[in-house]
């Protein structure tokens, strides 16, 4: 076990065409001092996220077997049953190689070299936010998120995972007051265990995939949300991610339940340090959606990209599903993807229960060297169910971005509906944009439809924009966010704005 | 190693000599190589590799099929097939028997002068060098199917269209299988259209009596040099005992123009793949293809249209009507390469699923690599227009007819994006009667024809 300590003044890449370090938290409005500066900045300094906080962390020795995952549920005082997962899903994984389908150029990743758990150290479980390491809080104000007490006014709910570990959970009582159980998955694991032995890897079975094994072994913490029966959530509930330690992998678990008649949004946010080598993301989000409830799920995704010339960044291969278990039961995804170096996720809906609908809209940005790789999957179960897919992907520098999307309706999927459309923008010509939509149709009344589309901004209105003053920069960026604004406007408000400024960020110096 | 690929090595290893022997030196020489890579590949796709999501190529190779080797005359009743003709159409007729060619007096008599219709054994004895610049230079013989069919192709047909001359009357080529054991035949089909010439080739399947299984392995390579027009019909009307591995290779020079339609009127288990490369700039591609599927037909069509230069046109339309239990697939990729500037590619996949067991798998693919493109892709699966249905009924058509006459209306438009009128009026006349029941082949044929 090593108690590392990480140095506060090497926040990551220095660029040679920069001789200044980067601080990573400089705004780029104020950096606006001259046009011919514009495109240098926007490359160079776009990643605001890009810290790395002076936290003791409890990493545990890196590498991959039985004792490592013993000492993980050590480590977080497991019960037996938890253990027994963790030990299946690990001895399968073991069974398993690393998929290689996905139109991504991804270099092999050594599971060995990975430090499965790292967590910030701290005595004893904080009990006010006046124990919680200052360190930690000044972090999570660096990324505006309102944990702090003076902040809840704001009035969102937020569990804050750092590195693997759930650090704070605001909001808690009043929460607790509708019976709604909004914590992380250690202690729903401790305080809930029939609820999470009865959800748990009901959804996504340790036998998924390659990564959704090695997650179910080794994961550390993450979210879980209960809301009983008939309860509308009366605020936003939002979970932070972010990796500081170097070495480390992050492998979170997020389980939702929505029983019967309830109702919950819920965010999530992302961010990481810029580092020079990749670090590895495989997180697992359950969600299950009994009768008549609704869940809505958005993504602000920001994981560090890497540098322009491609160095460092996060992979990002997470498996999202839920299920739509109950008659007349929604579930809404809606991601915008900007960050991390490789994007490889499916968000996808069972839609199980009569007339359930299940949606999924989607922005995906890339630029540089990012490669994305996604989409969805709606599997259409039940009668008269229902699902719609809105995704649009943009590329830019010598990305590579791919919509990849399933949709089958089964035998039993009566009168079934999908309606898919996705978009490409590309701007340069060294991109690449690609659809691989997947449609099985197994039912002769469900009707399913799939449109795409590929193109770039037209110079027609650009030409416009011009006329009217509008420089070319900006004109692209206002095309860009009316292109997106059909995703963007399923966002909640505090994150549609965030988004909206994330997507402009990450644009500028994207126009060649 | 698969067993399907190991049989075919082990006979190939067996007679090779013999092979080579009935065999021409230009198709000779690729068979070695054609051996390993099918050795390297370690067999044929299975279902549920990608791009294979519901066909396995290893499953239709995998029964043990006789290859007629030594060359054995295997007769076959051409005039059965031959009043399949189109009417008002006077073709350049040939027949495939199995994998032997056969030209008909027609064909000879009426050859215009610039134009070669023959043997591709012949070919290869006569013009050896213009039959080494394209045979095996558009197929890719990494693909385990296209390495057997190398391995093993002794005959097939060789069309060349000479420069500027412009051929009035289409080929028209009827292949038959026609053998009373289970046989596996090696086809091969090469087209080469020399500059500003034009060419309408008219291809139909059929199979001869249904007591013996047969697979149709087809390898057809087609080469449009600049200016050049290649217009090639594929009707597809064989029986439930037969599989068909068919693959087109195209590549298009400047200024070119490909028009590709396929049918599949009745079948057993059919794979059709397209891969056609536009090199040239200004080259016009067109891909139709319809499917009607009964019974426990599976019909499994795959495209990829690459364009590698500036403004080429492509559109793709594909149609499917399912019944029965008949499963189909279509797995359709647009490539624009990274350069490749003012590229319109277009491409649309419609499907009528009309039963309960019926089954269709799509996957529309665009692959774009610039960014001065216009691509689309659109698909849907469905089922009839319930309001027409509807309209019709109360105008007193029966519920029968009138979903005949709809999915007849759907397929119009594939129909339609053929030049060659004589060829439109008899393929709608075939659709119409598919829809209407009556099986493909001319013992049951109630037409007059």
């Amino acid at each position: 076990m090593n108690n590392d300590k990480i140095d506060k003044n090497n926040p990551g890449q220095t660029s040679p065409a920069d001789p200044k370090p980067h601080d990573g938290n400089r705004s780029l409005q104020d950096s606006r001092s001259s046009d011919a500066d514009l495109l240098k900045e926007a490359a160079e300094s776009d990643y605001k996220y890009g810290f790395v906080s002076d936290i003791d962390t409890d990493i545990i020795p890196v590498g991959l077997s039985e004792e490592i995952v013993r000492l993980i549920s050590a480590k977080k005082g497991e019960p037996e049953w938890m253990l027994d997962f963790r030990l299946r899903a690990y001895r399968y994984w073991l069974t398993l190689t690393p998929p290689k389908w996905g139109h991504l150029r991804m270099p092999e990743i050594d599971f060995q070299a990975i430090s499965y758990y790292a967590a910030p150290v701290k005595k004893e479980g904080p009990k006010s936010l006046d124990e919680v390491d200052p360190e930690l809080l000044k972090t999570f104000d660096r990324l505006g998120i309102p944990l702090q007490e003076q902040k809840q006014l704001s009035g969102m709910a937020v569990d804050a995972v750092m590195d693997s570990v759930s650090v704070k959970t605001t909001h808690k009582e009043a929460l607790a007051e509708k019976g709604i159980i909004f914590c992380s998955i250690s202690e729903a694991i401790k305080d809930y265990p029939d609820l999470i032995k009865k959800y748990l890897g009901s959804v996504v079975s340790y036998k998924d995939n390659f990564y959704a094994a090695l997650n179910s072994a080794v994961f550390s913490d993450g979210s879980f949300v209960y809301i009983p029966k008939g309860v509308r959530c009366p605020m936003e509930l939002s979970t932070y991610f972010r990796i500081n330690a170097s070495g480390t992998g992050q492998f979170e678990r997020t389980l939702i339940v929505a029983d019967d008649d309830s109702y919950v949004s819920y965010l999530e946010g992302c961010t990481a340090p810029m580092r020079d080598e990749n670090q590895l993301h495989a997180a697992i989000v359950e969600i299950v959606v009994e009768d008549r409830a609704e869940v809505k799920y958005s993504t602000v995704q920001n994981w560090y990209a890497g540098d322009k010339d491609g160095r460092g960044g996060i992979y990002n291969l997470v498996t999202k599903r839920g299920l739509c278990r109950g008659d007349y039961s929604k579930l809404s995804w809606t991601q915008v993807e900007t960050g991390s170096a490789i994007t490889w996720k499916y968000p996808s809906c069972v839609l199980a229960g009569e007339g359930s609908v299940g949606e999924f809209y989607s922005v995906a940005l890339t630029r540089n060297y990012q490669q994305a790789d996604t989409g969805t999957k709606m599997i259409h179960l039940g009668r008269n169910t229902r699902s719609t897919i809105v995704s649009k992907g943009i590329s830019a520098g010598f990305s590579e971005n791919s919509y990849r999307g399933l949709v089958k309706v089964t035998p039993a999927a009566d009168g079934a509906r999908n309606y898919t459309q996705c978009d490409s923008l590309l701007l340069g010509s060294d991109c690449g944009a690609h659809t691989f939509p997947y449609i099985d149709v197994m039912n002769p009344t469900a009707i399913v439809e799939h449109e795409a589309t590929t193109s770039k901004i037209s110079e027609d209105q650009i030409f416009y924009c011009n006329q009217r003053g509008i420089p070319t920069e900006e004109a692209v960026g206002l095309i860009v966010n009316g292109y997106a604004k059909e995703v963007m406007n399923k966002l909640p408000m505090e994150f549609a704005v965030e988004a909206q400024k994330l997507l402009q960020i990450s644009l500028e110096g994207s126009v060649g | 190693m698969s067993k399907a690929s190991e049989q075919y090595l082990e006979l190939y290893r067996a007679h090779r000599d013999a092979i080579d022997a009935h065999g021409a030196p230009a198709m000779n020489a690729l068979r070695q190589g054609a051996a390993e890579a099918l050795r390297r590949a370690g067999g044929f796709q299975e279902k549920g590799d990608e791009g294979y999501e519901k066909t396995s190529v290893d499953g239709m190779f995998a029964p043990d099929y006789g290859v007629n080797i030594n060359r054995v005359d295997m007769p076959a009743d051409v005039s059965a097939s031959f009043r399949c003709g189109v009417p008002n159409l006077s073709t350049l007729l040939a027949v495939v028997v199995n994998d032997r060619f056969v030209p008909s007096s027609t064909l000879l008599k009426n050859i215009p002068e610039g134009l070669t219709v023959c043997s591709l054994a012949q070919a290869c004895r006569e013009m050896p060098d213009l039959v080494m610049k394209y045979y095996g230079q558009a197929a890719d013989i990494s693909d385990p199917s296209v390495a057997l069919n190398t391995m093993f192709a002794q005959d097939g047909v060789f069309i060349h269209v000479g420069k500027g001359v412009r051929s009035e009357r289409a080929v028209q080529l009827v292949d038959i299988f026609s053998s009373s054991t289970p046989l596996m035949a090696a086809r091969r089909v090469l087209v080469a259209a020399e500059e500003n010439s034009h060419v309408a080739i008219l291809k139909c399947d059929h199979t001869q009596g249904d007591e013996a299984r047969c697979m149709s392995s087809e390898v057809v390579e087609i080469f449009a040099a600049r200016g050049a027009r290649v217009e090639w019909y594929d009707i597809e009307e064989s029986n439930a005992s037969t599989s068909r591995r068919h693959q087109l290779f195209a590549r298009q020079a400047e200024g070119s123009e490909l028009h590709i339609c396929g049918a599949t009127l009745t079948n057993g288990t059919t794979r059709n793949d397209f891969r056609i490369d536009v090199d040239g700039e200004h080259a016009v591609t067109g891909l139709g293809a319809m499917a009607i599927g009964s019974g426990d037909q599976h019909i499994d069509n795959s495209s990829v249209i690459r364009h590698a230069a500036d403004r080429g046109r492509s559109n793709q339309l594909l149609k499917y009507v399912l019944d029965d239990c008949a499963t189909g697939a279509f797995e359709g990729s647009i490539e624009v390469c990274h350069g490749a500037r003012f590229v319109e590619a277009y491409q649309s996949n419609r499907n009528i699923l009309a039963s309960k067991g019926a089954r269709m798998h799509t996957k529309p693919q665009l692959l774009i690599y610039n960014d001065d493109v216009k691509c689309s892709h659109g698909a849907t699966t469905g089922q009839l227009d319930q309001n027409a249905l509807f309209y019709m009924r109360t105008r007193g058509i029966p519920e029968d007819e009138a979903r005949r006459m709809l999915m007849q209306a759907f397929m119009v438009d594939v129909i339609d994006s053929i030049t060659l009128e004589p060829l439109r009026d008899r393929l709608r006349h075939m659709v119409d009667r598919r829809f209407a029941g009556e099986t493909a082949g001319c013992r049951d044929c109630k037409s007059s024809c």
